[in-house]
């Protein structure tokens, strides 16, 4: 269907990937309530499209052993979450680490709730509910050994896995109980540690609970699902979005040994959602076999009306665009009498490209679709999507879909979109239902994919004549996500905007946001951190270039600008998504941010005299509930050759429950942006990606990559506080820091990423 | 046709067309899923293996080329997983989703055999083929140190 000019009443409750479940194809209004039909409305893990479950007996098992068996219903992609999940229970369950074991839920959200992997928020929307299921856990064992020695309750103790009666020096081990404990009714009621008491959370020194599979090569990721009878495939994709097959010849293909059979998938038409790209698929008994054969295909491609998308036109059409007004998303105060009146005007604008996720794992599922059912093994972060679209695509009643989730080699936004999975499935089932691995090569990741947004931002600042900014005006032009789920959605969605545009948490008396419109002619997706990603560089890049054209310590300046601590309800200053959560609980707290700032300018000695050529730059970002500082240390050589000898980054996330992981997400956040900042883009000519794999698609390598990252956690007054993400937030701020650095180094300020084009010759 | 490789100490053969990959051999043919592809162009190091204690990238590298040499994979380095770079991969959660950390073991342990206590620039040079996506360079320099020095400090 389309979806013209839609009528746009407020969006409500657009959590980032609410789209997700059980929405078709081109009914993104979906997340557009009426005002009459408008429900109470439910924030955090509650407001998820199948919400929180809470129940002891499905998440937590202890066996006859001893052995606790804790279900992540989340997927695990380097965050962590196999093992901070489990933390929280084994300790509200004063269960040895030692002999807590982690299984890894099946798609299903009727039985675990939402399990979309995605916005930096598995710990903030289940912390409490691990808590309490292992504090409930805990209170059924005591009561089990209390009925069974005839003493009351509250005369026991868990203790490091046993049940303890000093009175009567009687203990008994977890496992010996465990039957007696099960079968009691669950308590409605249970209570919690105090985080004194904590002997997990927050603490460090924790191995993962995955690192001997994963330094032995047991592990098992999607692509590493094997299957008796599996066949394996490759798809030979149209290369312009939108496009299709017109003709093929698939007659040298099936000379190659091992070929066993050509398969045309149907291509969905934009905007094609999680749906798949279609081409010509060749099914063969492994995977070299398969490459081969596509390389002996002979294509004659339609490609469509996106096959004119061009990367350099593009970006003078979007300079064109943020020069002019666009739709006002924030308005407070007058910026155009402001700006009138100015004694003087800074302007800049700044450039992302697209980019890719780029997993190490590139998308790979297994699927074996039987008559009426189907079963797949999969590296998801969307395992109801996988549900839904195979359902779908298969035509398959859903309760016959079963999905398994693999570990996740990677995942950074990629993995949230299913179409991987439905292609293996429609091939399984013109294989006759033989198990079949679709694997993407890294060709195909990079050039069919879903990629991060392309995005130019202009800003504007007006100063009085005492040099106090008065006026604030950001254009931001890019495709929207939105794009993938409906058709002609130029502008981009609550969301996005809630994502460093709109919620400018600055104190300056005059502040307009405007989108101009931008077309996709790609697939959008999630990218870690998101709309952040532009919306951090030109803003925290900008005030240091003002911060200089003022000759201020651009430190000082971006805590100026904050002003004073406060807390700011985020729809108070345009932003009704604010990451799905309760701007009661998660206002935006400048305190808090000028905290993280004060805590990386010491940690990274800000204000230290430097040698000719190195140079020091700030910035800092709020996103996914979180507060981010970043000062980046860049030295540039007399050939104009940048290394980063050092980045410190400094994080409030509110209370810390794995802070080694939290520590291990800063530390990658830093090198993602890095490659960001510096090396990656993806561009188009003639419709079809430029870059195919690793060589022309740079990111950060040893070599490339800061020799130190310094992480500062900024430790949480209480355990009360509201938890914030670790996962994306890392990332915004690294990138203008590193600008910021290297104008203080090379007296060049950079505007466009990746830099490495700006500073070549 | 029939090619034999000393796999992890003992012979296998396989019987596949000479130009196949050794990594498809390794994952597609023998079932090892240990030895990761990554983009099948010797850019990443996901694919690492040792030919004759030599890091190779097993996608690049066609079985007929590893007729009769010793291969070495992650399920082969060590027995248990207690090989001094695997022990300190592990001491130092260097991995976050552990993808690429195989191929990273890999070029680590051929690096330390050959210099046993390498510079930061001689791990630039040795580790610089190996792409870790997550970013765990920092620690991965740090575990590659903390074996120079004799393991755990």
């Amino acid at each position: 269907m389309t979806y013209h000019r839609p009528i746009r009443p407020a969006i409500r409750n657009v959590s980032r990937r609410a789209f997700l479940a059980g929405v078709s194809a081109g009914s993104f209004v979906l997340s557009v309530g009426l005002p009459a039909l408008a429900q109470e409305k439910k924030y955090a893990g509650a407001g998820m499209p199948n919400g929180l479950r809470e129940d002891v007996k499905l998440f937590v098992a202890i066996a006859e052993d001893g052995t606790v068996t804790v279900v992540c219903h989340r997927s695990e992609m380097g965050q962590g979450v196999r093992t901070s999940l489990p933390m929280v229970v084994a300790d509200e369950l004063d269960a040895d680490w030692a002999r807590v074991k982690v299984a890894q839920a099946p798609g299903d959200e009727a039985r675990y709730g939402n399990q979309d992997t995605d916005g930096s928020r598995s710990m903030r929307h289940h912390f409490m509910t691990f808590r309490r299921m292992g504090a409930t856990a805990r209170a059924m064992l005591i009561q089990a050994a209390a009925t069974s020695w005839g003493v009351p309750a509250g005369e026991v103790e868990a203790v490091n896995h046993e049940l303890v009666h000093q009175a009567s020096s009687r203990r008994i081990g977890y496992g010996a109980i465990a039957k007696a404990a099960a079968a009691l009714s669950v308590p409605a009621s249970v209570k919690l540690k105090e985080p004194a008491q904590f002997r997990y959370i927050g603490k460090e020194g924790l191995p993962s609970i995955d690192g001997m599979d994963i330094t032995t090569g047991r592990a098992g990721f999607g692509i590493d699902t094997r299957l008796d009878g599996m066949v394996y495939a490759v798809i030979a994709r149209p290369p312009v979005y939108g496009g299709k097959v017109k003709s093929f010849d698939a007659a040298e293909a099936m000379k190659v040994k091992g070929v066993l059979k050509i398969v045309s998938i149907d291509s969905t038409p934009p905007p094609s959602e999680f749906g798949p790209l279609g081409g010509i698929a060749v099914v063969a008994s492994n995977t070299w076999a398969a490459i081969k054969g596509r390389e002996a295909l002979k294509i004659t491609w339609d490609d469509g009306p996106n096959g004119a998308y061009s990367s350099d036109s593009y970006k003078a059409a979007m300079e064109a665009s943020v020069r002019k007004p666009g739709k006002v998303v924030r308005n407070q105060g007058d910026v155009d009498a402001a700006m009138a009146g100015a004694a003087r005007r800074i302007e800049a604008e700044y450039f992302v490209p697209h980019l890719a996720q780029a997993p190490m794992e590139p998308p790979a599922a297994i699927v074996r679709a039987g008559d009426n059912d189907c079963e797949a093994w999969a590296c998801t972060q969307a395992p109801q999507a996988t549900k839904t679209r195979l359902a779908k695509f298969l035509g398959v009643p859903l309760e016959k879909v079963t999905v398994h989730v693999t570990m996740l080699g990677g995942g950074f936004g990629r993995k949230s979109k299913p179409d991987f999975i439905v292609e293996a499935g429609l091939l399984s089932k013109a294989m006759n239902g033989a198990p079949v691995k679709v694997t993407w090569t890294r060709e195909d990741d990079l050039q069919n994919g879903y990629l991060h947004t392309v995005s130019m931002e202009r800003l504007e600042a007006g100063l009085d004549a005492s040099g106090k900014l008065v006026a604030w005006r950001h254009r931001s032009a890019f495709p929207s996500i939105a794009s993938i789920f409906a058709s002609n959605m130029k502008l981009p969605a609550a969301f996005e905007l809630g994502m460093g545009l709109v919620n400018l948490p600055f104190d300056i008396p005059n502040i307009r946001a405007e989108t101009p419109e931008a077309e996709a002619h790609t697939r959008i997706g999630w990218f870690r951190s998101v709309a952040n990603i532009q919306h951090a560089f030109a803003i925290q890049s900008f005030v240091t270039e003002i911060a200089q054209a003022l000759g201020k310590d651009p430190k000082d300046y971006l805590l100026k600008l904050i002003g004073p601590a406060r807390k700011i309800n985020p729809a108070s200053i345009g932003d009704a998504w604010n990451h799905g959560e309760d701007p009661a609980l998660y206002p935006i707290d400048t305190g808090r941010l000028r905290g993280v700032i004060e805590a990386v300018a010491k940690g990274a000695n800000w204000g230290r005299t430097l040698p000719k050529g190195r140079g020091l730059g700030i910035a800092a970002h709020y996103s996914f509930v979180s507060y981010i500082a970043v000062v980046a240390d860049v030295e540039a050589d007399d050939k104009g050759t940048i290394r980063i000898p050092r980045i410190d980054i400094a994080i409030d996330c509110g209370p810390q429950i794995n802070p080694e992981r939290i520590r291990a997400q800063m530390e990658g956040g830093v090198i993602m942006g890095v490659s960001n900042a510096m090396l990656s883009e993806i561009t188009f000519k003639d419709g079809r990606v430029v870059q195919s794999n690793f060589d022309g698609f740079e990111v950060a390598r040893m070599d490339s990559a800061p020799r130190e990252v310094h992480v500062h956690l900024v430790p949480a007054t209480d355990y009360t506080m509201p938890l914030g993400g670790v996962g994306e937030p890392g990332v915004p701020p690294v990138g203008p820091a590193l600008a910021n650095a290297i104008a203080a180094a090379t007296g060049k300020r950079i505007r466009q990423l990746p830099m490495r084009r700006q500073l070549a010759g | 046709m029939a090619f034999t490789i000393k796999l992890n100490g003992q012979d296998r053969s396989v019987d596949v067309e000479g130009d196949m990959p050794l990594l498809w051999v390794l994952r597609d043919v023998l079932g090892m899923t240990g030895t990761k592809y990554g983009c099948g162009a010797a850019l990443c190091g996901a694919c690492t293996v040792h030919i004759d204690g030599v890091a190779v990238r097993s996608c690049q590298t066609p079985v007929s080329d590893a007729e009769g040499r010793a291969v070495t994979t992650i399920e082969g380095l060590s027995r248990d997983g207690t090989h001094p770079v695997q022990v300190a991969w592990r001491e130092l959660n260097v991995a976050q989703c552990g993808y690429c950390q195989v191929g990273q073991i890999m070029s680590a342990a051929a690096l330390l055999a050959d210099n046993p206590k390498p510079s930061d620039d001689d791990i630039d040079a040795a580790m610089s083929g190996n792409i870790c996506r997550c970013g765990t360079y920092p620690r991965i320099r740090a575990a590659i140190h903390r074996v120079a020095a004799g393991g755990r400090r």
